[in-house]
């Protein structure tokens, strides 16, 4: 079964296994507007939590993507090369960004769960 | 993700079609003291296309605007900006800068001569100068009555805003542009002037404050007019090459490395006296030491203002002062000021983003070919 997790910065998280695919919450993305280039890390860099793992630029400007838990990059999203919109489109599935094979498996319990989440946005 | 950026804690100004913003579903953001709304659903991306296929509806009321009164106005006036208001006739407008004693631009503004026979000039400025200006103007002109308008200030802009305006205010299809005509309608009257800042034919129009909802709501019953906001007009001025106070205009930017040359009249070149004339004068002679030029990314990421561009050799060449995305053209765009040994179109320049190596093409301005009405 797969488990979504977000972060306070609006990254979410979903496990499967010990591969976390990463993104931007639907908040994130209406708030940043429309995106119009993603700049991706390189597969096989290590990343601690809290690090920069992308950025994201919209017209008016670029938003770092921090990495939600510790692990390295197993794979990209290299759709968002041509269709960086994808973000806007579809946040949670085709509009992912990064999949990070966990180091700590424990860091993602730190994280919110989706209702916890709903409700941090709410207080926004 | 990085946190969106905070305003300083200053309480915000409100506009006047604040409700109304909100009601349309704006975002809305702090820009230069005021409350402003950023995009509405539909984005940045769509409202610009939208402007130049269509209409676009842009509340500028933040700006400043204010008569200034009296014999001899123009003339006085022109002791602290270089563009020939003496020679405006009636009901014409011109585009100008304010000027420091450096020959620096404290700010850009428009200023019509309004008809009559009393001698009136209305100025627009931008809403980050306002009270500067306004005290600038007061200082050094106390002669004449000043007086500032607390109206709302709206903007028509795109191929379909002569035919929607038009029908609501018969006539002002035809006026010319960079003109200026007052329609008399039962309560107050609509100041339009056929200008903006888009690139784009289009309209600018001052009204009562309490007037201002109920007008732009006639403009949005038209098919093709929708809301666009502040994010989209920085989009479509980029495109259309046109510098922003504040980014690429400053106090230590000359109109003539600005690229404005053909602002300063003829007249003003020779005869001089307006602050920062030695500079200017020696600008205009001998050409600017650096220039804005238009810049082209060589990467689909947008390099955005600060960014430092490198020649070829890893000289110092320059820096951007406004860099994006380009909804029309989908790729990114660019502003900024380069060495005059540099400026030539074409010119390959180099900057760094995010640790990469960034190829940056010097490029003509505007980016997108102007439409402005020509009767």
């Amino acid at each position: 079964m797969t488990m979504l997790r977000f972060t306070r910065d609006h990254e979410y998280l979903r496990l499967d296994g010990d591969v976390a695919t990463i993104g931007i919450s639907d908040y994130a993305q209406a708030q940043l507007g429309d995106i119009v280039f993603v700049d991706l890390p390189k597969i096989g860099k290590k990343v601690t939590k809290g690090s920069e793992l992308a950025v994201v630029e919209s017209v008016k400007a670029a938003s770092e993507v921090y990495a939600p838990v510790t692990g390295e990059v197993v794979e990209v999203n290299a759709e968002l090369g041509e269709k960086p919109a994808l973000v806007n489109d579809d946040p949670l599935a085709g509009g992912w960004l990064v999949k990070l094979r966990l180091e700590n498996a424990g860091e993602v319990e730190t994280l919110m769960d989706e209702g916890a989440y709903a409700g941090f946005v709410k207080t926004l | 993700m990085t946190a969106q950026p905070n305003h300083d804690g200053a309480p915000l100004a409100h506009l006047p079609l604040d409700a109304l913003h909100r009601s349309l579903g704006a975002r809305m953001a702090p820009f230069a003291g005021y409350d402003m709304p950023l995009q509405y659903a539909s984005g940045i991306v769509s409202e610009t296309l939208h402007t130049r296929q269509k209409a676009g509806v842009f509340d500028v009321s933040h700006m400043g605007q204010a008569i200034l009164a009296g014999a001899g106005a123009a003339r006085a006036l022109e002791s602290l900006t270089p563009g020939d208001l003496v020679g405006l006739a009636p009901g014409r407008m011109r585009y100008t800068q304010l000027l420091n004693e450096k020959g620096g631009v404290s700010d850009d503004l428009m200023v019509t001569r309004l008809p009559g026979v009393e001698e009136r000039l209305l100025i627009v400025v931008n809403a980050s100068r306002k009270a500067d200006d306004f005290a600038l103007i007061r200082e050094r002109l106390p002669q004449f009555d000043f007086i500032p308008l607390n109206r709302a200030l709206i903007a028509l802009q795109g191929p379909r805003a002569a035919a929607v305006l038009g029908a609501l205010l018969p006539g002002a299809e035809d006026l010319p542009f960079m003109s200026w005509r007052a329609f008399e309608e039962s309560v107050s009257s609509f100041f339009v002037s056929r200008s903006g800042y888009t690139g784009e034919d289009g309209f600018e129009i001052s009204m009562r404050a309490d007037r201002a909802e109920l007008f732009v709501k006639a403009l949005l019953d038209n098919d093709g007019v929708a809301p666009a906001g502040l994010g989209a007009r920085d989009a479509l001025r980029l495109e259309a090459g046109l510098p922003l106070y504040g980014h690429d205009l400053d106090e230590t930017t000359d109109p003539v490395e600005a690229g404005l040359s053909w602002s300063i009249g003829k007249r003003r070149r020779a005869e001089g006296g307006f602050p920062g004339f030695e500079r200017i004068d020696a600008a205009l002679r001998n050409g600017p030491p650096r220039l804005r030029v238009g810049l082209l990314p060589q990467t689909k990421a947008p390099v955005r203002e600060g960014a430092i561009l490198v020649s070829q050799s890893g000289e110092v060449a320059g820096h951007v002062t406004s860099g994006g995305f380009s909804p029309t053209l989908q790729r990114p765009i660019a502003m900024g000021y380069v060495a005059r040994e540099y400026a030539a179109p074409g010119v390959s320049l180099a900057t760094e983003l995010r640790g990469n190596r960034i190829g940056v093409d010097v490029a003509p301005l505007p980016f997108v070919a102007h439409r402005y009405f020509k009767a």
